[in-house]
């Protein structure tokens, strides 16, 4: 047969064959392999541009869980802490942390002295490596412990960012010039302490936990405090928009009569699902804030914001897996007698769980990531220093939530929060992730084809 | 707080009116369920709900009315002449508001006792370091009619609280007496009780529509203050955005527009392209591996939030723009000052919206009957002359429509262009330049201490409502396009 084919040459017209490519036939061919390529193109650049920013993140980001620690043994004598010696605590309270400032100085000469050291630099300039906040570290302690008093403790203080900033490879020697904060001879000095094994980069905890600092202390910022502000904010946003969106959802989907109101209704959520974050923050202001008098920055606000926004993603899916349960379970329900709430309460809500499920993880998330209504309630630009302690003080008592607080380190001057802002967004991603994934899952492991 | 207690009250109430409810249907049936009209369970949820519904109903509305009623009766309070020139009572009553809190945080704290607090005069004693002492800083000495106003206003809201705390339970009470007092066997508990759910999902299902008319009448209240303070000409037809705290400022959207307008058009120029390619390509070249695999990577674009983009935006992609086009970069012009700048922002939008074009065309292009497709490859047409001359052609309305939804989307951002736009507004037609936009205008004129009878601040409303009277348009206009053009192959 091939060879029947290949020995019967087919007719030519014009000079043309099938086996031999014309020029207009090669012309549309290349055509054909560009077009290919753009697409090729496209698709690479998206993933190459997904691919940056995923590196981007992560190697910007990795930095803030790792701190740099200077271990100290500091005498914590009782001349400077109680000179009456009655460990009396209001008497050790009066002692200021500037009090406490000689000591760490003294723990450095003598740390220089055991170790050999060789510095020209006075001891308060050696102290000056380490964190502001040292100081009432310590003095936090010895308040907590006044029977440690007279003794010598070890202590692992912070160093100061720019020390930490020089261990990462943020802060050189040039870079350094005109900066007040430090000198080259403390980040010499810093080199040796670092031989000597008293200065160390180690993972810090407190980033993933603790509280935001003040601007000069970059190195003890952490996000812990608004991550509770953050699952105030979603614990608000899923007691709401889950029973509501659902609500409306089963009296759109099943109990509607096709008229004008329920049209405008549909019209409504569609267009709701497309309006700029930016305008619910408008709202919020000026209705719950300026109108209601709630108390501005708290995590109710903002919860209630993001549940106006969340509530049209929720009533979009949730209808969509109510469209998705077959008429004949409902007629079934209907056929032994069921009345018709009971049919949907009963039987096709159940069946429809699953999907529901998936819709409200992905519209928290989707509200997890949100920053700009926050922006205009308030929550940022103060330091919420401590956890709350009850659910009303985490629903009212102002706090930040994540993307604010990584908001609000972006706009900070020093560079070091900026390795701070990426490794925030490392935890947000990673909640973010975690929910897509839940969501996947359930949907794969629950979701029935009819 | 005595919301919360109230609330849990009810809930309290609720449940053992479910108890009481449930158990007299089943004593008046002696026992025998089946002798009931309707389950056990139902005359329970009889008697919880109409204890519950209309009891929080009228808390909630309660709530929500009386700042309107206290504030109208305290503002008469105040002798117009007191307002001071250029300023209006809205200033004043937040003198007294503030002065109440502060009143209510002193009796809080036990700086004052309630009576001394209602008896207070602002001859004898000096009320601003006396609130100074909790906490609220006031800017001037408070005047006696604003304590006055004030102490009115703290009775006014008590009276009211308790008014509604004794109406609300009463309600409750009286709910519960009620539906309990109808229940027994002959009683149709179920079809009660299903009419009231019925009703409850109706009011839900129109929370949507009160938060449309929240948000237009929010923004409208607030924008006609606005346009009664400053001159709406000069908002719409001005050429200046240039706020002023110390008054007469010009404030006009046009150049706020421009650069809106300026940093979407980039995004889209960046996202069309890229994001068109990618559907064709998935959806008529791809195999279905490389689709399974190529369009979730793509879409993990869509879900990364905003502010992870102006982070972008700001500290990877602007410094980067500086170095090549900026002072001492690599092409040795100085055309870009710092690292914000329309394209620094119009190009990490456009990577944002690259799923959103990809995965909108993806559907449209799928719509697409195949027999079209069939057709043209029938007849000698490559693929890519089908799908140039085929298939783009009968998707095109689509897209256009997909192409508005994204240019509203990109209108509509705000942390891209807060961080990476900049803050000087200007018409400039380098994209090195950098420009504001309307979001990120109403972002700054609304955060921090505002005050809500200035024009610098109203303009953000006028602003938003611009803003959303714009992407509502263009929402509306897409969504017609696209439903008007999948009609046609249905």
């Amino acid at each position: 047969m091939t060879d029947l084919s290949a020995n019967s040459a087919p007719a030519t017209r014009h000079g043309a064959s099938l086996l031999k490519q014309n020029a207009r036939t090669r012309r549309r061919n290349r055509a054909e392999a560009r077009f290919r390529a753009y697409g090729i193109a496209a698709i690479a650049v998206g993933l190459a541009m997904l691919l940056v920013l995923v590196f981007n993140i992560v190697s910007k980001g990795v930095g803030a869980y790792s701190q740099t620690f200077v271990t100290l043994e500091v005498e914590l004598s009782e001349s400077k802490l109680d000179k009456k010696g009655n460990r009396d605590i209001e008497e050790i309270k009066k002692v200021s942390t500037f009090g406490y400032a000689p000591l760490i100085n003294n723990a450095f000469a003598a740390a220089v002295k055991e170790g050999g050291l060789e510095t020209r630099l006075k001891p308060k300039d050696q102290a000056g490596i380490l964190s502001k906040s040292a100081p009432a570290q310590l003095r936090d302690y010895v308040i907590a412990n006044p029977d440690k008093i007279g003794e010598t403790v070890s202590f692992r203080f912070l160093a100061n960012s720019r020390v930490d900033g020089y261990l990462k490879g943020r802060v050189t020697r040039d870079s350094i010039a005109n900066d007040k904060s430090i000198s080259a001879e403390q980040l010499d000095f810093v080199d040796q302490l670092a031989a000597a094994g008293i200065l160390k980069k180690t993972f810090n905890p407190d980033f993933v936990l603790g509280s935001d600092a003040s601007d000069q202390r970059p190195e003890s910022a952490g996000i812990g405090v608004s991550m509770v502000g953050s699952l105030f904010m979603m614990l608000v946003v899923l007691a709401l928009s889950l029973p509501i969106g659902v609500a409306a959802s089963i009296y759109l989907e099943e109990f509607a009569p096709k008229n004008w109101i329920t049209d405008i209704i549909e019209v409504n959520i569609s267009n709701l699902a497309a309006v700029p974050s930016i305008v619910f923050g408008i709202l919020g202001l000026a209705v719950f804030i300026n109108y209601m008098h709630l108390p501005m920055s708290a995590p109710l606000v903002g919860g209630l914001v993001l549940t106006l926004m969340t509530l049209p993603t929720i009533i979009i899916s949730t209808r969509a897996s109510l469209k998705a349960v077959p008429p004949s379970i409902r007629d079934a329900a209907l056929g032994v007698g069921a009345s018709k709430m009971q049919a949907v309460f009963h039987h096709v809500l159940p069946l429809a769980a699953p999907g529901i499920l998936t819709g409200t993880i992905i519209g928290l998330a989707q509200a997890l990531g949100e920053t700009a209504p926050l922006l205009l309630i308030g929550m940022v630009g103060f330091i919420a220093s401590n956890p709350p302690d009850s659910l009303a003080a985490g629903l009212l008592s102002p706090n930040s939530a994540m993307p604010a607080q990584i908001y609000e380190w972006a706009k900070r001057a020093d560079p070091a929060f900026y390795e701070r802002a990426w490794g925030g967004i490392i935890i947000l991603l990673v909640f973010l992730v975690t929910m897509n994934t839940l969501a996947v899952i359930l949907r794969r492991r629950f979701e029935r084809r009819w | 707080m005595p919301t919360l207690w109230l609330v849990c009250l009810l809930l309290v109430l609720a449940a053992a009116g479910f108890v009481m409810g449930r158990a007299r249907a089943l004593a008046s049936a002696g026992g025998d369920a089946r002798t009931l009209h309707s389950l056990p369970n139902y005359y329970g949820f009889n008697v919880a709900l109409t204890s519950l519904v209309p009891a929080l109903a009228v808390l909630a509305v309660w709530l929500l009315a009386q700042p309107i009623i206290v504030d109208t009766r305290v503002s008469k309070l105040i002798p117009a002449d007191m307002v001071p020139e250029g300023s209006t009572i809205g200033l004043v009553m937040s003198d007294v508001r503030r002065v109440a809190a502060g009143l209510d945080l002193a009796v809080d704290t036990g700086l004052l006792r309630a009576p001394e607090a209602a008896a207070l005069s602002a001859n004898e004693r000096d009320v601003r370091s006396l609130l100074g002492e909790v906490g609220v800083a006031l800017g001037a000495d408070v005047r006696p009619e604003v304590l006055a106003a004030a102490q009115r206003s703290r009775e006014l809201n008590h009276a009211g609280r308790l008014l509604m705390t004794v109406l609300v339970t009463g309600l409750a009470l009286a709910g519960l007496g009620w539906a309990y007092v109808r229940t027994n066997k002959e009683f149709r508990a179920r079809n009660v009780v299903e009419r009231g759910v019925l009703v409850l999902l109706i009011v839900a299902a129109s929370l949507a529509i009160l938060t449309t008319i929240g948000i237009v009448l929010s923004m409208l209240f607030e924008t006609s203050n606005f346009f009664r303070l400053h001159d709406w000409k000069d908002f719409f037809f001005g050429s200046t955005w240039a706020p002023n705290f110390r008054g007469d400022s010009e404030l006009s959207i046009l150049p706020l527009l421009w650069g809106t307008l300026y940093i979407s058009f980039i995004a889209l120029l960046v996202s069309v392209p890229i994001g068109l390619f990618a559907a064709i390509y998935l959806s008529e070249y791809a195999g279905k591996a490389t689709r399974a695999l190529a369009k979730p990577l793509l879409e993990i674009l869509a879900g990364i939030p905003t502010i992870v983009y102006g982070l972008f935006a700001l500290l990877t992609v602007g410094p980067t723009l500086a170095k090549v086009f900026g002072k001492g970069g690599l092409l040795g012009v100085e055309w870009m000052a710092g690292a914000t700048s329309v394209l620094t922002a119009g190009v990490v939008m456009g990577i944002m919206l690259i799923p959103f074009v990809s995965s909108l065309s993806d559907d449209i292009i799928n719509a697409v009957p195949q027999s079209m497709r069939d057709g043209s490859l029938g007849l000698g047409a490559t693929r890519s002359e089908t799908v140039r001359q085929v298939v783009l052609p009968a998707a095109l309305p689509g897209i256009v429509g997909a192409i508005l939804l994204a240019a509203s989307r990109a209108i509509g951002e705000t942390m891209i262009v807060v961080m990476g736009a900049g803050a000087i507004a200007k018409f400039s037609l380098n994209p090195l330049d950098t420009m504001t936009t309307i979001t990120t205008r109403i972002v700054s004129q609304l955060t921090g201490d505002t005050d809500f009878a200035s024009p610098e601040t109203l303009v953000a409303f006028a602003l938003g409502l611009t803003l959303f009277v714009l992407t509502l348009g263009l929402n509306v206009l897409a969504l017609y396009i696209v439903r008007k053009y999948r009609e046609q192959y249905e």
